[in-house]
C-alpha cells in the first residue's frame, strides 16, 4: 500500500497540475514552480514526483501534442484523479480546522506584538 | 522563438541521458528538458542553458528514471544458479558422511601441498633479500688430500688483497671476511655472546643491509661496529644506539655506528648480529699479524661481487691458480684451484664430491615437492571418485530435469557449481587449516614461513588449481551423466556398467601405491637416523659438558678450579681441549711419518687437549697409553686414532716417531675413532696432541650422582667467580651430538606427519569407495544371507577386493620404493640397510588398516536384515 498522505511539495505539485490543466507537464510545472515560490526546481525532481503521485493514484496522464520548440516530441500530460481531489480536499480541511481552533487567528486579527 | 536561438542542447548530454533513463521515458523527458534549454538560452544566455541542461541531466540520476540493469530484467539465470547452489547444498546436507570425507580429504590435501609449497617457496628464496644476489659469489677452493679432492669454503687472508690487485679489474668489490665468529659483546656490565663477521668495510653494500640508523659506508673506520636491529635494541633499549661504545671480547673497544634491519631467516647469515671491521680485528689479533706465513690458515672467507653481465665460470677460470702462485711447496702438493660459488648455490646446492657440486638440499625441495604433489594428487583422485560414485546416483535427477526442460549445457553447468563449490569451499579450508598449522610446522622445519596473503602467484595458483580440480572432478557427472536418455535414466534402467569401475580401481592402486612408497620411505628414514645414533661414538658422552672459554682465566687457574669443582662433588674430572667433542677446529697439512709418499698431500684434524683429556671423556685406548704427566716427555707426544693409523699404514704404531712440520713427535698410544664430525661419515685420521696452551673449551664430566641443573648451577658459580669478564655458557655432548641428526630428525619428523596425511587420505578414499559398493550390492547381500551365507562370509567377500588392491599396489610400488630408498641411502657413507623385513611390514600394515576402514561398511553392509534389503526399490 502505497503512502496515501501528501508532503508539502507533494501538494503544491498537485495544486499547479489542476492550475496547469491542459498544460500540466514536467517543465511547465517546473516553470510555474519557480515563478510562484521563486524557489529553484530541477525538472527532475518535478518529474520524479509527479512520478510518485501517479503511482499513489493522484494523478493519470497521457502522452499529449508534440510541438516544434521540444524538438518534435510528445509531452505527458497529468491530470488530477478523484482522489487527488480528496487528498487535497483533506489537506485544507485539516489546515483549516487547525486554524479555527487557535483562537488568535480565528478573530483574523493576527498580533504578535 | 526557437528559430531565433543558433546552439542547440549538448548532445553529449542528450546521449547520456537517452543511455541511463529508462526508454519509455525518453520522449517526454527530452521533450522538456529541451523546451527547459530554448527557454534559458531566451531569457539569460546560450552558454548558461548548456550548463542548466548538463544539471537538468544530473537532476534526472534518479531511481524512478534510471534504466534497469539486464540482469534484473530477466531474473531466470540468477535463479537458476541459486537452484543449483540449493540443490547443491541439499546433496552435501543428504550425504553427510560422503561430504565430509569428500570436503576434508580434499583440503587436507591442499593444506599439504601449500605448506609444502611456501616450504619450496621459502627454500628458493633464500638469500635473494640480498639485490646482489645474482653477482655476489664466494671464493672457495678444491684442495687435494689424502687421496681425495675436498672442498674447502674457507681461505687464507691475503687472497683478498691479491685477488684485488692481479685480478681487480674483473671484480666489483673483493671483500675478507671472518668466519661467524662467536663473541662477548659488553656494553657497561651487559655481556652476551653473539656470532658476528669482522669484514672489509664494503660489506654491508655488497650484502645491501637495510640500514635503520647510520649508513652502510659507517664501518670505514677500525673502532666502527654495526648492529642488528634487535641486538641494538637489546642494549640499549629505546636510545640511539648510534655512538654508543661496545666492548668486543674485552679487548676491542668500538663505537656504534650504524644499525641495520635484522636478516630474515632465509638468509645465510641470518645468525649474524653484528659486523666489525676487519682491520679492527687484525690489529687486535697477534697470532695474525705475526704469522710467518700467512697464506697458511685457511680460516677465512672471501666474497666477491662481480660487475653486472660478468661471467661467472670465465672468472673462476682466470682465478684457479691464484693461491698455488702464493703458497710454499708443501701446500702446493694440495693443488690448490680456486673458484667462485655464486650466491644462488650457498644454500641449495652447498654438496661437493671430489670438487664436483653434487646438488645439497636442492634434494630435500625435490623430496618434499614430489611428495606434496602426491599428497594432492590422491586428495584429488579421491574427491573424484567419490564424486563420480555418488553421481551415478543421481541418474533420477537429470532425467526429471531432463523431462521439464532442463537443457545438456544446463546439466553440465549445474554439476560444474557443484564441484566448483565443494573444491573451493575446501581450499578455504585448507587455508584456514595452513595457518593453524604453521606454529607447529614452523617449529618442525625450523623456518619462519607465513601465508604469502599479499603474494598474486599465491591466490593464483591456488584459484586456478581449486578451478582445475572443480572442473576435472566435476567433469564425469556434468559431460558423462547428462547426456544419458531421459527415459532411461526415468525408468532406473540407468546402471553403470561393470567396466565403470575400472578407472576407479586403477586409481585406487595409484593412491595406494603412493602411501605404500611413503610409508616404507619414513620407516627407512628412521632406521638410517636410528642406525647412526647407534654408532660407537668412540666415548661417553654421558653427563659430559663442553664450556667454550674465551678468555684465558680459566686456564690460568685451572688446577683452582678443577679442585673446588671436585671437592664440590660436582665432577669427577675436567679437561682442556682445542675443540668441542663434536668437532673438530683445526687441520693441518704438515704431518709426516715413516714410509710416506713425498708426493701425497695430507689434511688430518688434530686437537690440542690437556692431559686429563683421555680420563674426561673416557675414550678407548687400544694400544700404548694414554697421556700421562709422570712422563715429562709427553709433551711432545700424540696419540693416534685407528683411522690414522689405517691411513699411515703404520704396522706398529706405538713407539713410531711422526714429524709435524719437522717437529718429531713420538706416537705414544692409539685410540678407537672418535666421532667428532658428521655421524653418516667415516672417522678422519685424527691427532691429539698435549696444549700447553689455554683451550676453547674445558670439557667437564659431571658426577652421575648429582643433577645435571644442580650440578652446573655449581660450575657456573665457580666458573663466573675465576672467569668474570665471560658470560657463562655451555652444552651437554650428548645433546649437541643429537643435534647432528636435526636435518634427518627434522626430515623425518615432516615425512612422517606428511605419510600420516597421505594414509589418512588414502583411507577416506577407500572409506569412500567400501560404502559406495557396499550401497550398490545391498541386493546381493540379501540374496546371500536368505541362502545362508554366513556374516564372516559376507565379510570376506566385500573385502576380498579391496586386499587384492592393495597387494597389486605393494607389488608395483616395491620396486620403485626399493629404487628410490637405495638412492637416498647411498648419499650416506655410513648407512643401514633395505631390509626385506620393511616392505613385509608395510604391506601388513596396509592391509591392516585397510581392512579395518573396510570393515566398518562391509559389517555394516552385512548385518542388515535381508528381509528390509530384499524389499527396498
Amino acid at each position: 500500500m502505497k503512502e496515501t498522505k501528501l508532503g508539502e511539495f507533494e501538494e503544491v505539485l498537485l495544486l499547479l497540475v489542476g492550475i496547469l490543466g491542459e498544460e500540466a507537464y514536467s517543465f511547465k510545472v517546473a516553470e510555474e514552480f519557480e515563478s510562484q515560490t521563486k524557489r529553484e526546481v530541477s525538472i527532475g525532481a518535478v518529474h520524479s514526483t509527479l512520478n510518485r503521485l501517479e503511482e499513489k493514484g493522484f494523478l493519470e496522464s497521457e502522452m499529449g501534442q508534440a510541438t516544434a520548440e521540444r524538438g518534435g516530441r510528445r509531452k505527458r500530460i497529468y491530470t488530477i484523479t478523484a482522489s487527488g481531489q480528496r487528498a487535497l480536499e483533506t489537506s485544507r480541511d485539516f489546515r483549516v480546522s487547525l486554524w479555527s481552533q487557535f483562537p488568535a487567528f480565528a478573530t483574523g486579527k493576527l498580533n504578535f506584538g | 522563438m526557437p528559430r531565433s536561438i543558433k546552439s542547440t542542447p549538448p548532445r553529449l548530454a542528450e546521449k547520456l541521458l537517452l543511455r541511463v533513463v529508462r526508454d519509455d521515458l525518453g520522449e517526454e523527458v527530452l521533450g522538456d528538458l529541451e523546451e527547459k534549454f530554448y527557454a534559458t538560452a531566451e531569457r539569460k544566455s546560450a552558454w548558461k542553458a548548456k550548463l542548466n541542461y548538463w544539471y537538468q541531466v544530473v537532476n534526472y540520476l534518479r531511481p524512478f528514471a534510471l534504466r534497469k540493469s539486464k540482469r534484473s530484467k530477466n531474473s531466470n539465470n540468477i535463479d537458476m544458479y541459486i537452484n543449483y547452489i540449493k540443490t547443491a547444498g541439499r546433496h552435501l546436507r543428504k550425504n553427510k558422511l560422503h561430504s565430509f570425507i569428500n570436503t576434508a580429504g580434499l583440503s587436507g590435501g591442499m593444506a599439504v601441498a601449500i605448506l609444502i609449497g611456501l616450504w619450496i617457496w621459502d627454500e628458493l628464496s633464500y638469500n635473494k633479500y640480498h639485490e646482489n644476489y645474482d653477482h655476489v659469489a664466494q671464493v672457495i677452493q678444491n684442495v687435494s688430500n689424502n687421496g681425495e679432492i675436498q672442498t674447502w669454503r674457507t681461505a687464507p687472508y691475503p687472497l683478498a688483497e691479491e685477488l684485488r690487485s692481479s685480478y681487480g679489474s674483473d671484480f666489483k668489490e673483493v671483500i675478507l671476511a671472518s668466519g661467524q665468529w662467536e663473541m662477548i659483546i659488553a656494553a657497561g656490565d651487559k655481556k652476551i655472546t653473539k656470532t658476528g663477521l669482522f669484514v672489509e668495510p664494503n660489506l654491508p653494500e655488497v650484502l645491501t643491509l637495510k640500514m635503520m640508523a647510520g649508513n652502510r659506508n659507517s664501518l670505514q673506520e677500525p673502532a666502527s661496529i654495526l648492529l642488528s636491529q634487535s641486538l641494538a635494541k637489546a642494549y640499549f633499549g629505546d636510545n640511539d644506539p648510534v655512538g654508543q661504545q661496545l666492548q668486543l671480547d674485552n679487548r676491542m673497544n668500538v663505537f656504534v655506528t650504524g644499525v641495520y634491519e635484522d636478516l630474515p631467516g632465509n638468509s645465510t647469515f641470518k645468525n649474524v648480529s653484528f659486523f666489525a671491521p676487519w682491520q679492527l680485528y687484525y690489529d687486535a689479533t697477534e697470532w695474525i699479524r705475526t704469522m710467518n706465513d700467512p697464506w697458511r690458515p685457511n680460516a677465512f672467507q672471501v666474497f666477491v661481487e662481480l660487475p653486472e653481465n660478468a661471467d661467472l665460470n670465465a672468472i673462476s677460470a682466470k682465478i684457479k691458480d691464484a693461491k698455488l702462485k702464493k703458497v710454499n711447496p708443501e701446500l702446493a702438493k694440495k693443488q690448490p684451484a680456486l673458484f667462485l660459488d655464486p650466491m644462488s648455490n650457498w644454500h641449495l646446492y652447498s654438496d661437493f664430491e671430489n670438487g664436483v657440486n653434487v646438488g645439497g638440499r636442492i634434494k630435500y625441495v625435490w623430496l618434499f615437492g614430489i611428495i606434496g604433489g602426491f599428497v594432492l594428487l590422491m586428495a584429488c583422485i579421491n574427491f573424484m571418485n567419490l564424486s563420480t560414485a555418488r553421481s551415478e546416483k543421481r541418474a533420477r535427477e537429470i532425467g526429471i530435469r531432463k523431462a521439464i526442460g532442463s537443457h545438456r549445457s544446463h546439466l553440465i553447468a549445474q554439476f560444474f557449481t557443484e564441484s566448483v563449490l565443494v573444491t573451493c569451499l575446501s581450499f578455504l579450508l585448507s587455508v584456514i587449516i595452513v595457518q593453524l598449522s604453521l606454529p607447529f610446522f614452523n617449529e618442525v622445519a625450523d623456518k619462519q614461513i607465513a601465508i604469502l596473503w599479499n603474494n598474486p602467484v599465491f591466490w593464483m595458483i591456488g584459484i586456478g588449481f581449486t578451478l582445475f580440480t572443480g572442473l576435472i572432478a566435476g567433469s564425469y557427472p556434468a559431460l558423462y551423466l547428462s547426456s544419458i536418455q531421459s527415459v532411461r535414466a526415468l525408468k532406473g534402467t540407468y546402471k553403470a556398467g561393470r567396466m565403470a569401475t575400472i578407472p576407479r580401481k586403477v586409481l585406487v592402486v595409484v593412491q595406494f601405491s603412493i602411501s605404500f612408497i611413503l610409508i616404507v620411505g619414513t620407516l627407512v628414514v628412521f632406521k638410517q637416523i636410528e642406525f647412526a645414533r647407534n654408532r660407537p661414538l668412540g666415548y661417553d658422552s654421558n653427563g659430559l659438558v663442553a664450556i667454550p672459554l674465551l678468555t684465558s682465566d680459566i686456564h690460568k687457574h685451572f688446577d683452582a678450579v678443577k679442585t673446588e669443582l671436585t671437592n664440590k662433588g660436582v665432577i669427577v674430572e675436567m679437561a682442556e681441549s682445542e675443540s668441542p667433542m663434536t668437532s673438530t677446529w683445526s687441520t693441518t697439512s704438515g704431518f709426516d711419518w715413516p714410509g710416506k709418499d713425498p708426493a701425497l698431500s695430507v689434511d688430518f684434524p688434530t686437537v690440542g687437549v690437556s692431559f686429563d683429556f683421555g680420563q674426561t671423556i673416557g675414550w678407548e685406548v687400544t694400544q700404548g697409553r694414554d697421556f700421562s704427566k709422570d712422563f715429562g716427555s709427553d709433551s711432545s707426544a700424540v696419540i693416534l686414532n685407528e683411522a690414522a693409523v689405517a691411513f699411515m699404514g703404520l704396522p706398529s704404531p706405538v713407539g713410531e716417531t711422526v714429524k709435524w712440520f719437522g717437529d718429531p713427535l713420538k706416537v705414544v698410544g692409539v685410540v678407537k675413532d672418535v666421532i667428532a664430525s658428521s655421524p653418516y661419515e667415516p672417522v678422519a685420521p685424527t691427532v691429539y696432541y698435549v696444549n700447553n696452551d689455554p683451550g676453547n673449551y674445558v670439557i667437564a664430566k659431571l658426577n652421575p650422582t648429582v643433577s645435571g641443573s644442580d650440578a652446573m648451577a655449581t660450575v657456573e658459580a665457580v666458573f663466573t667467580t675465576f672467569n668474570p669478564s665471560q658470560p657463562f655458557e655451555y652444552q651437554f655432548v650428548d645433546e649437541a651430538y643429537v643435534r647432528k641428526f636435526g636435518n634427518e630428525q627434522r626430515i623425518g619428523k615432516l615425512a612422517t606427519a606428511f605419510t600420516s596425511l597421505a594414509i589418512f587420505i588414502s583411507c577416506l578414499g577407500i572409506f569412500g569407495l567400501a560404502s559406495f559398493v557396499a550401497e550398490q550390492r545391498t541386493k546381493e547381500i540379501g540374496v546371500r544371507k536368505v541362502l545362508g551365507a554366513s556374516l564372516f562370509d559376507l565379510w570376506k567377500l566385500l573385502s576380498r577386493d579391496f586386499a587384492a588392491l592393495v597387494v597389486i599396489s605393494s607389488l608395483v610400488s616395491i620396486p620403485m620404493a626399493y629404487y628410490l630408498l637405495t638412492g637416498w641411502l647411498d648419499n650416506y657413507e655410513y648407512h643401514t640397510t633395505l631390509n626385506w623385513w620393511v616392505f613385509v611390514v608395510t604391506l601388513a600394515g596396509t592391509l591392516v588398516i585397510t581392512l579395518a576402514t573396510v570393515s566398518y561398511q562391509t559389517i555394516r553392509a552385512a548385518m542388515v536384515n535381508p528381509g528390509r534389503s530384499l524389499k527396498s526399490e
